[in-house]
């Protein structure tokens, strides 16, 4: 008597969790998938019932965004910081972690524990102090050259996208390095390879899965990322990055009603972000314990 | 002995970039913050003028700024007690129950941490609208009658953020703790079942204090992450708006230093939030802390 008053409390709380967790589920599903969806409604669809499906595929709100609301041009500049930030951080932070963590040699300490301080520094304290060291650079350069070339330039986003993650970064590579038997070193001085060549041929291609745990953060937090850019880019008619393009468009929208290229806007910015996290969605949730604690 | 020679030559050039980036984006501007917090900077007048704490003096009778860190207090209690009490249920169902389907909700509850910011906010000022949204038609539906809350109006937009922040917040936090959860032992479980120990009771005296050190330490990020989380959100979905009613430290401090240009005094307010939350995360630091458990 008392097993099946037991079993089916056991059903009951069965039923009950896998109707909360598909309640959760469909609350995060059905936003994403309302957002596609309302990409391809015609404008004067917007005014009736949010629920209705489209009335047809309406493809003119991506070329409206692409080319009325300069989308195109925004996601250029936004591959392009992307990109030019991830090869300049590897470049610099990779043979950083790697002496860091396995040379030693004066003022080693310090170093580690200021990158470690980095860490608890968030970009948007020092946003601005950043932007006036520029405002005040490019007064400098105006005066030397006659122009000055550090605001509102895509270039010097991706070097301060760069230098801002550098802490995380040589804290996550410094982590794996450490791991690394010394034998390695070793053997490839013994037959007479240098330092750089040693750490380029033998160790770096060691951290492949580090540099793409790295790769992939750094290339969500670029991709996503709009308080520096719409600091840095301040020229209204000048470059802008797709997230600062997008808030600009959610802006506009307000006035001007401009639905359709809204969320087709929203669906070039989600959509790299969903393919790489459909992708490699195992590397990254596994990736997240080994560097969990990025604020 | 060539190599000798070449060594310090080779960590010098692997550790100079890093380090000159580090210190010209990243200790730089934060010396700055509290540099120039007792200055009087302004755009049309570069000079600076030292007014030792007069900046600070003003925050204290800025009502406006009691009101953004009253607002910031309240997003960062309601919000990580939400989304931490959410996250370490979920993942101990996930983790302890065989659900069908775990890895499905796993990839589904992680998507909100991928988007960007400003697509979340789009998301859910499209969610918010009053007369064309989905959340009023859906209440509208239940409710049987036209249901118009201006859900971003002054007395609701605080509510609205929450949702907003701990629907972006959930999923990561679940993760991370399904990875650790499942690294207890499940033969204490078993045990303590034996002994007729519920869910509830082993969920209390046996999960929790195993992975204690783990919530400590996120709960100690999560809170320094709330202060800029609610920054980003604010300055996508609501300005800060209205009437300043979803003003939070951040943004108040980024609106008086960037848009206001008086750069002294924002710097002022960056450079005691910066104190605040590092205040903030001692404490927890401290109320949290417990033995170490290890069965």
């Amino acid at each position: 008597m008392e097993h099946k008053g037991r079993s089916s409390g056991e059903r009951l709380y069965k039923i009950f969790i896998y109707v909360v967790l598909i309640l959760l589920a469909v609350t995060i599903i059905v936003p994403v998938a309302w957002v596609f969806m309302a990409s391809i409604k015609q404008n004067s669809e917007f005014y009736g019932n949010p629920w209705a499906l489209p009335a047809g595929v309406y493809l003119q709100n991506f070329a409206d965004a692409w080319n009325k609301a300069r989308m195109g041009e925004y996601m250029i500049n936004s591959v392009l910081v992307t990109v030019l930030a991830l090869a300049i951080l590897l470049a610099v932070a990779l043979p950083a972690a790697y002496v860091l963590s396995r040379f030693a040699f004066r003022g080693r300490k310090a170093l580690n524990v200021a990158f470690m301080a980095g860490l608890f520094i968030n970009v948007n304290y020092i946003v601005v102090p950043i932007f006036l060291m520029l405002v005040d650079g490019d007064m400098f350069l105006r005066k030397i050259f006659g122009a000055g070339f550090l605001l509102n330039n895509v270039v010097v986003l991706a070097v301060v996208y760069a230098a801002t993650a550098l802490p995380f970064t040589i804290y996550l590579l410094s982590g794996y390095f450490a791991t690394l038997p010394h034998d390695y070193e070793e053997a490839a001085y013994i037959d007479g390879a240098g330092y750089g060549t040693t750490m380029i041929k033998i160790i770096f291609p060691m951290a492949q899965p580090s540099i793409i745990t790295v790769i992939l953060f750094n290339f969500l937090s670029f991709w996503n990322e709009y308080i520096i850019a719409m600091t840095l880019l301040s020229d209204p008619k000048g470059a802008k990055t797709l997230p600062v393009g997008l808030m600009q468009l959610t802006q506009a929208q307000q006035a001007a009603t401009e639905y359709g290229q809204l969320y087709a806007g929203l669906v070039l910015v989600m959509l790299p972000t969903l393919i790489l996290y459909i992708c490699v969605q195992k590397k990254l949730t596994q990736g997240m314990t080994l560097g969990g604690l990025k604020g | 002995m060539i190599k000798r020679s070449g060594r310090g030559r080779f960590i010098f050039l692997c550790a100079a970039p890093a380090t000159i980036l580090f210190l010209i984006f990243m200790v730089i501007p934060t010396v700055n913050v509290f540099r120039m917090s007792l200055f009087k900077r302004s755009a049309y007048s570069p000079t600076e003028d030292f007014v030792g704490l007069d900046n600070f003096i003003r925050l204290l009778g800025d009502a406006n700024f009691i009101r953004s860190m009253q607002n910031t207090i309240l997003l960062i209690v309601v919000v990580t007690v939400i989304t931490f009490a959410f996250a370490l249920v979920f993942a101990a169902i996930l983790t302890m129950e065989k659900i069908k389907g775990q890895n499905f909700f796993r990839i589904i509850f992680y998507i909100p941490n991928i988007l960007s910011v400003v697509v979340i906010s789009a998301i859910f000022s499209a969610i918010y609208d009053t007369n064309n949204g989905t959340l009023n038609s859906l209440l509208s539906l239940f409710s049987g009658k036209t249901v118009a809350i201006l859900w971003k109006g002054e007395s609701m937009v605080m509510i609205s953020l929450i949702i907003a922040m701990v629907w972006q917040a959930i999923g990561y936090y679940m993760v991370m703790y399904m990875a650790s959860m499942s690294s207890v032992s499940q033969s204490l479980y078993e045990s303590a079942s034996l002994d007729g120990a519920g869910r509830i009771v082993s969920f209390f005296q046996i999960t929790l204090p195993l992975i204690w050190t783990n919530i400590r330490t996120t709960l100690t990020f999560f809170i320094i992450s709330t202060i800029n989380m609610a920054f980003l959100f604010v300055k996508a979905m609501t300005s800060g708006g209205p009437n300043g009613a979803s003003e939070v430290a951040l943004s108040y401090m980024y609106k008086q230093a960037y848009t206001n240009s008086t750069y002294g005094y924002g710097m002022a307010i960056g450079a005691l939030v910066f104190l605040f939350s590092f205040g903030l995360s001692a404490l927890v630091n401290a109320v949290t802390k417990r033995e170490t458990l290890e069965f």
